[in-house]
């Protein structure tokens, strides 16, 4: 028999008295996959993530994690699972060791197991050398990186992550995606949020784009790209702006201009540009690339601002 | 127009020894304005006049059922007559403090509101100036109500509050420029802690609630060294009476403190934050 | 299951010690220097006035009130930033609610730290005033206990008071308005009867009194005010109906 999916979601909805974060959604995770949830900022990602975390009840719809109900076995759910919030809530004024052995003791660890723990764990986020040390001279990659750590102290079996490389710089979101790399391949399951499509990307085995509170599209990276896009884009600037965009008509499979550039979705970049050509335009600058999730995500969730 | 300022500018300098009016006027300014920023900060402003009195309501008139007369100056007073000075004299002090403490300190560290008004003209001793000012207006707000409170109650003649008024001013100034000068020297909120205790082992020793004459020889002549011993004579002597020649040892001290405690706090600012 | 019941509340209540190893001597200078200092100001030089009060010294009398009234105060002071602090600056519930650990843990692990730190404290300030010569009855064994009993009935209101304010302004009213007139106003430096009836009534209301004055018959060896399970009584409501008000005030906070 196969096994029972670790989170299912049908129809799931939160609401806020008269806004509606979540909007009627339907997701399943399976055991040791990376899922994602996409989405702009109010998409209803982290509502979602808080109602799987059981710190925030579903309104409406059905939810079940680890085989149980949220709301009436919330501590027991939560003692298999690890949470990496969006904002740090380290202890600022515990050591950076002290801070996993305090939480290690929330699960119910003994002292030894709690100290045992910590110090692997600090060993795996690469933040032994600082075990003694405070918590508030730590970089944000580094905070981010004990954050990951103490969601691991119980040994759990999913572990969410809430856009947790946001304000980082590259080179430390590379080391963590590498550490969360690590931690999928012992088998651990993965959920995160992020805006970043590099991040869903390099991370997710599957995700689900999320906009408005609903989901508008689920798959892995390839197969969103494979629908919503097109193998390959072409960027076309142009020195008088944007009015050649009306010439492109036909060009590729799709045109789509934006007030600096015009993009040109098609499954030849190379010919794409050169039917430009022959049509006598001469763009200022041409950059034929392959398709990302970015276009997918901005198709789909469209490109005004949400803030 | 750009000369013309500039003139003035030179102008002043040449009249105040390079304090302008103006400038401290602007520091000054931007605590009235932060006045304006919701209830929160009134509503905290207000409330620190109610902490004295109802220290003078309750061991003052509680605590002064049960005690009678106590002596000042040689002639039996009323107990809350006797206490009612001193706590007029501890709310100029925690007034004064409060702002140039707490509130300096957090505009230090962590709003770090003197780093931007240090990148204008404005001059280290012209922020200590501006806020000691301010640190003036809310200590006489509070002194001046719980002087009307002490007339209203029989506890001074109109007289004697006219007379306590400009010494409770003086002991703000003096308090409120030590207060100053510490906070460039604390490390964190920590410390708060320590000053806190420090000011309440002040406000429990220094003649406020029974005369320094009652304290053993040796105790005695270490509170007559501490500065709210001064405040609270002085304010005493012009209040409830006797006045004397001491009165102005004691005004000299709070002057001697206001001066020294500007002094180092201009110095210490300007060298904390022009690096 | 692990983490569960006993444990959670244990685990809250050790990371409370914790963070309390750091701040020991600040806040053993508060808790420990300042009463006595109260009781040498008050007690000594103000009471070489007062003379007897209803045959006893006025040191004596003014003893089992500071110490009931230092134990109030800690109880507000732990309660009021470092509550809204764990909700607002370092998230410190936050993290616990994604863990096994329940409200009621968080509430529970919290209060009794208190506890465990008042007992010696009160102890400490037993052995010292019984040098000053201040207490009168072996009785004085169980104000310790009576110390817990105010701390876990004041804490607990302040802290549901603190998960509901989102500006620490608020603690300045608190402190000014609620914390500082139970100090001077219930039975710690004169009787209550001295005061105008209404004040009276606020001051019977309050938790602080009823530790004051079972504090008081314990030191000086006679019978409360108030029978003894009257007094016992209203630290029990405060206890129940502030347990209340802290769980449901932590719930909303954390359920948003």
């Amino acid at each position: 028999m196969a096994e029972e999916p670790l989170i299912v979601a049908r129809g799931l909805v939160k609401r806020f008295g008269e806004f509606t974060a979540v909007d009627g959604i339907d997701v399943s995770v399976e055991r040791g996959e990376a899922f994602g949830f996409l989405g702009p900022n109010g998409a209803g990602k982290s509502s979602t993530m808080r109602m799987i975390s059981c710190v925030s009840a579903p309104t409406a719809g059905e939810l079940r994690i680890l085989g149980m109900d949220p709301v009436r076995d919330g501590v027991a759910i939560r003692g298999r699972l690890g949470v990496c919030p969006q904002l740090d809530n380290l202890d600022t004024d515990l050591s950076v060791f002290e801070n996993l052995t305090t939480y290690a003791r929330y699960f119910g660890l003994s002292r030894a197991e709690a100290r045992r723990r910590a110090g692997e764990l600090l060993e795996f986020v690469q933040l032994a050398d600082r075990a003694k040390g405070k918590v508030e001279p730590l970089s944000g990659g580094m905070k981010r990186r004990l954050t990951i750590a103490r969601a691991m102290v119980n040994d759990p079996e999913i572990v969410l992550l809430d856009e947790p490389t946001t304000g980082l710089d590259p080179q430390a979101r590379h080391l963590l995606w590498e550490r969360l790399y690590q931690l999928k391949r012992r088998g651990v399951t993965l959920v995160l949020t992020t805006h970043y499509m590099d991040e869903a990307e390099q991370l997710c085995d599957r995700l689900v784009v999320m906009d408005g509170g609903r989901i508008v599209a689920e798959g892995s990276p390839r197969e969103l790209i494979a629908r919503y896009s097109t193998p390959e884009v072409v960027e076309l600037r142009f020195a008088g702006g944007a009015d050649a965009a009306v010439k492109l008509d036909g060009v590729g499979e799709r045109v789509d201009p934006l007030p600096d550039r015009v993009l040109v979705y098609a499954r030849d970049g190379d010919a794409a540009v050169a039917e430009v050509h022959r049509r006598g335009l001469a763009p200022s600058s041409v950059l034929v690339r392959r398709s990302t999730l970015e276009d997918v995500f901005l198709h789909l969730t469209g490109r005004t601002l949400v803030d | 127009m750009m000369t013309v300022m500039a003139a003035g500018r030179a102008v002043r300098r040449g009249l105040f020894g390079g304090v302008s009016a103006g400038r401290v006027g602007a520091v000054l300014g931007r605590n009235v304005g932060a006045l304006r920023s919701g209830p929160a900060y009134w509503l905290v402003l207000l409330s620190g006049f109610f902490e004295p009195l109802l220290y003078l309501l309750s061991i003052g008139v509680g605590v002064g059922a049960l005690v009678g007369a106590v002596p000042v100056g040689g002639r039996p007073v009323d107990y809350a007559v006797f206490v009612a000075p001193a706590m007029l004299a501890v709310s100029a002090m925690s007034g004064a403090l409060a702002e140039t403490t707490f509130n300096v300190f957090f505009k230090f560290k962590y709003a770090r509101t003197y780093d931007a008004v240090l990148a204008t003209p404005v001059r280290p001793v012209e922020i200590a100036l501006g806020e000691l000012t301010w640190a003036l207006v809310r200590c006489l707000f509070y002194t001046l109500m719980f002087l009307v409170v002490m007339v209203v109650l029989g506890l001074t003649s109109a007289g004697g509050a006219l007379a306590a008024f400009p010494a409770t001013a003086l002991v703000g100034l003096a308090f409120g420029a030590v207060g100053m000068a510490i906070s460039t020297f604390l490390r964190g909120w920590q410390d708060f802690d320590l000053l806190t205790t420090g000011q309440f082992t002040l406000f429990l020793f220094s003649g406020t609630f029974s005369p320094v004459q009652d304290y053993p020889v040796v105790f005695e002549v270490i509170v007559t060294l501490t500065p709210l011993y001064h405040a609270v004579e002085l304010v005493r002597g012009l209040a409830v009476g006797p006045a004397g020649w001491m009165l102005l040892v004691h005004a000299g001290y709070l002057v001697v403190m206001a001066v020294a405690g500007l002094w180092v706090a201009s110095r210490r600012i300007g060298k904390l934050l022009l690096v | 299951m692990a983490g569960s019941g006993v444990h959670a509340t244990v685990a809250v209540l050790e990371r409370h010690l914790t963070l309390y190893r750091r701040l020991f001597w600040a806040s053993a200078m508060s808790s420990f220097l300042l009463p006595v200092l109260f009781l040498v100001s008050i007690g000594l030089g103000v009471g070489g006035y007062v003379g007897d009060l209803g045959g006893v010294s006025y040191l004596q009398w003014i003893v089992p009130g500071v110490m009931a009234s230092t134990a109030f105060q800690m109880a507000v002071g732990e309660t009021t930033y470092p509550v809204l602090g764990d909700f607002k600056w370092t998230r410190g519930y936050h993290a616990m609610r994604a863990t096994p650990v329940r409200i009621g843990d968080m509430v529970a692990g919290q209060v009794l730290v208190m506890v465990v730190r008042v007992l010696p404290q009160a102890v400490v300030f037993l052995l010292v005033v019984l040098l000053f010569g201040g207490l009168r009855s072996w009785w004085s064994v169980v104000t310790p206990l009576v110390c817990a009993a105010v701390v876990v009935a004041s804490a607990l209101p302040v802290m549901g008071f603190s998960a509901r304010i989102d500006n620490d302004g608020y603690f300045a009213l608190l402190f000014r308005f609620v914390m500082i007139p139970m100090t001077l106003f219930a039975g710690v430096f004169f009787p209550v009867a001295q005061l105008p009836v209404v004040a009276q009534w606020l001051a019977w209301v309050s938790p602080l009194w009823h530790g004051v004055e079972l504090c008081r018959a314990a030191t000086l060896g006679v019978a409360p005010p108030w029978p003894v399970w009257a007094h016992v009584a209203c630290l029990v409501a405060w206890t129940v109906a502030g347990g209340w008000f802290a769980m449901r005030g932590f719930a909303r906070r954390l359920a948003v």
